[in-house]
């Protein structure tokens, strides 16, 4: 693990070329954590990936979580690894949930433009079957192949979705699903058993 | 290997070919559905093959036949409740998800487990690493025709079924380990019995190999099918035996520390060329270091307390609940509300028999966590297969895909 002040340089090197980018970093549990805006996010991993002495090459794991009561609601957390300094780092990308009238506070206290804070490179909003707006975040399977099925079961569950990402569906749930069932205000429970057979020979 | 010779010049006799009004039969392609429910997809995975002639040309899984919704579940249920929900994603390898949890929870919460209660983990995650690896080898090798290995290999693990029941009462999903170090000590008895089965263990192993290792079709069937390059692998997250095979030494066992595993003397077994063949080693050898890292937890087990004594996050002693008042109401907060964990998030992960198996959790300071996420290795390593599988022959997919070794449980979770 980068330790704090490895962190807070890491931040620096990225401000440099991309200002705005890092929103945040964090320590805690010897887990460094970076959080940034969605809209850099490839061009982070990128120079995460990449740059002499970093070197994540590796992706571990990418999940969501959702803070419903938080601001930006959403976080799609990347873990990356460089197996030969046995370090790990996360990265997260906070995204507003365009859906609720309190979005837009991704990018700083002032964003002059929210449609290209939550949707990604200014691209038109995305909106889920029932015409809910999405939010949205840059795919990252070009720099990781192994983000394929992970970011699928983002979707899938969070109605996260990534752009450019070659086969955005649901992986786990059926495909005529109506719902994003990982999310906070998605009830425990209370999803009707349809017998559909039983109902239409026997009902 | 020889070159093999190309479907087309095979097996159509011309007769039939004749027959069909100017299709060359063995050029067309064909979209071919196998599973869910087959046996050599080892539980309920589907797939989509497009075949020319024998040979696959495009292969797509297709999963979520056993999603059960139980990452969504763990958010209504207090930590300890949760246990029991995750040891039933990946159902091969129960105690790695227990281990997963506890220690992400256990971090959170800042808890010491005791040295005691580390070695009882190891000695039973490495148990259960055999279990795993003795289910693989008997189906796999049922699928390649060698029907005999089943009931060898299913023979051990019944040997390591019963040591399990005889800690914990149950065969499966026993819910040994418990936030803070594991449930109950070890009964009077099992030392000597999971001494004789580590005695047994290396020379079992040693004849399975007798009876894979010189046969001619098995080694027909591994040798040379299912290559993927170790860069490739890489690229596709892919962790664990498959990786390894590919020569990539790479075991969260060594590079991280946790439990007790810094103490322990074993080797990480790689191969080199990364057909099915070294797949097959690699997760052999495993066994054998598996049975060396029981064999010195064994000889090293401290004496103690096997679970730790904060009492805020530890069921106290059933007998104190009779004399303490203090112990009561300790034990009655636990069970009813649980307890509570500060805001934060964690990402743990362990070797599981399959490779990187990590647990995030998120805590919003409630008894019930915000969020419980597993990164299965099984559902990271499937994307494996597309690269495994194409323009081989469908019977060495169907090799490719046992080697490959998912539980469809901790796929779909």
């Amino acid at each position: 693990m980068p330790d704090a002040p490895g962190l807070e340089l890491i931040r620096g090197e990225i401000e440099a070329a991309h200002p705005g980018a890092v929103l945040d970093t964090g320590f805690a549990q010897d887990r460094a954590v970076l959080s940034i805006d969605p809209a850099h996010v490839l061009a982070v991993l990128t120079w995460l990936r990449e740059a002499p002495g970093q070197e994540y090459t590796f992706l571990s794991s990418l999940h969501a979580a959702d803070y419903l009561p938080a601001a930006p609601r959403f976080a799609v957390h990347y873990e990356l690894l460089n197996r030969d300094r046995v370090e790990r780092l996360r990265v997260k990308a906070l995204l507003d949930d365009p859906a609720s009238p309190a979005g837009g506070t991704v990018g700083g206290p002032a964003p002059e433009d929210a449609s290209a804070t939550a949707g990604g490179g200014g691209s038109p909003a995305v909106t889920g079957p029932a015409g809910q707006a999405l939010p949205s975040i840059d795919s990252c399977v070009g720099l990781f192949p192994t983000a394929n099925f992970q970011e699928r079961e983002v979707f899938d569950f969070f109605g996260i979705v990534f752009e450019g990402h070659p086969e955005l569906t649901r992986i786990l749930l059926p495909e005529d699903y109506a719902g994003w069932p990982q999310r906070r205000d998605f009830p425990v429970g209370g999803e009707p058993v349809t017998f559909t057979y039983n109902e239409r020979n026997y009902g | 290997m020889a070159e093999r010779a190309p479907q087309a010049e095979v097996g159509m006799s011309s007769e039939l070919l004749d027959e069909a009004p100017g299709a060359d039969r063995a050029s067309e392609v064909m979209t071919v559905n196998i599973g869910p429910h087959h046996p050599a997809t080892h539980g309920v995975l589907r797939l989509v093959v497009d075949l020319e002639g024998e040979l696959v040309r495009e292969v797509r899984p297709v999963i979520g036949y056993v999603h059960t919704g139980i990452e969504k579940s763990c958010e209504d249920k207090s930590y300890w409740k949760v246990i029991p929900f995750v040891e039933r994603m990946d159902y091969v390898s129960y105690f790695f998800q227990m281990e997963a949890f506890c220690g992400a929870v256990e971090r959170l919460v800042e808890l010491e487990i005791p040295e005691r209660a580390k070695h009882l983990r190891v000695i039973f995650l490495e148990l259960n690493r055999i279990h795993s690896h003795l289910v693989w080898l008997g189906t796999t090798a049922l699928d390649l025709g060698a029907i005999s290995m089943l009931w060898y290999c299913f023979r051990e693990r019944d040997r390591i079924l019963d040591l399990f029941e005889m800690a914990t009462g149950q065969r499966m999903h026993t819910r040994y380990f418990q936030v803070g170090g594991v449930i109950e000590d070890i009964p009077r008895g099992f030392e000597a019995k999971l001494r004789s089965f580590i005695a047994d263990m290396p020379v079992r192993v040693g004849q399975y190999e007798a009876l894979l290792d010189r046969n001619e079709v098995f080694l027909q069937r591994t040798k040379n099918t299912g290559i993927v390059s170790r860069e490739r692998l890489l690229e596709l997250g892919v962790t664990g035996p498959l990786l390894r095979a590919a020569g990539e030494p790479w075991d969260l066992r060594k590079a991280f520390d946790y439990l007790a595993y810094p103490k322990f003397d074993f080797k990480v077994p790689v191969g080199t060329v990364g057909d099915n063949y070294d797949r097959y080693r690699v997760r052999v050898a495993e066994m054998v270091e598996s049975v060396r890292i029981i064999e010195q937890a064994l000889d090293g087990l401290p004496e103690g307390p096997y679970i730790a004594d904060d009492r805020k996050y530890v069921l106290p002693p059933r007998s104190e609940l009779s004399t303490s008042m203090e112990s009561l109401i300790h034990h009655f907060k636990l069970v009813t509300e649980g307890y509570r964990v500060p805001p934060s998030e964690i990402y743990y992960a362990i070797e599981s028999p399959r490779g990187e198996l990590g647990c995030f959790v998120l805590a919003d300071g409630s008894a019930k966590p915000a969020r419980v996420h597993f990164r299965d290795p099984s559902f990271v390593n499937l994307q494996a297969f597309r690269d495994m599988s194409v323009d081989s022959y469908v019977a060495d997919m169907i090799c490719s895909l046992g080697m490959l070794d998912p539980i469809l449980g901790g796929v779909d979770r």
